[in-house]
């Protein structure tokens, strides 16, 4: 399973977000969610640096799962990344 | 303005320009919604999927329909969020795929 708690970075507004939110409840996974479109001032600042080291193109949803950074609603990869099965 | 309004407006506008909106009817209402809560909060349509700053100059690439539908319907079939669909996608002649983020990095702030 993960050593590290998954980190997700994700937007209230957008159904790409959501639904990545919606499948690490699914499955039951603990993680860390900051709603980036809250934040504002030199938080905000910091944590849009924080996206940028890990994406480059700085957009959501973005989700750390240990050494592994994937950009987007990829359902197949997020379960690979946490260990989880896929049923094919 | 209700979210159904705003369906029924954008549904007419657009399909007269052979642009339609996604088949999966809660994704739609939802990005709709989402839209009218980007006008209550910014003042204008942002994008649902993509970061606003509230600076209206800085955020007009991204007023929806944004600056990259047209260039991601011509090769995904499908804008950013998923909002609108080409007719070939619409037409299940091409199939639903991932879009990459083409805004430039550079203007989220």
């Amino acid at each position: 399973m993960t050593a590290e708690k998954p980190i997700l970075y994700a937007l209230s507004t957008c159904s790409h977000c959501k639904s990545t939110k919606k499948l690490l409840t699914d499955c039951d996974v603990e993680y860390d969610y900051v709603q980036v479109d809250d934040l504002e001032g030199e938080e905000r600042k910091a944590i849009l640096a924080d996206i940028k080291s890990l994406n480059p193109r700085c957009s959501f949803p973005t989700i750390k799962i240990n050494k592994t950074v994937i950009v987007g609603y990829k359902e197949k990869e997020i379960k690979e990344a946490l260990g989880i099965k896929n049923e094919s | 303005m209700k979210v159904e309004q705003l369906y029924t407006a954008l549904k007419k506008s657009q399909e007269a320009r052979g642009i339609y909106f996604n088949k999966d009817r809660d994704l739609v209402f939802e990005l709709l919604d989402a839209l009218l809560k980007n006008k209550d909060r910014y003042g204008y349509m942002a994008c649902p999927c993509r970061l606003a700053c509230g600076d209206k100059e800085k955020d007009r690439d991204i007023f929806c329909p944004c600056e990259y539908r047209a260039p991601d319907l011509e090769e995904f079939g499908t804008c950013y969020c998923g909002l609108y669909v080409s007719s070939a996608l619409n037409n299940n002649e091409i199939e639903a795929q991932y879009v990459p983020e083409r805004r430039p990095p550079e203007k989220i702030f």
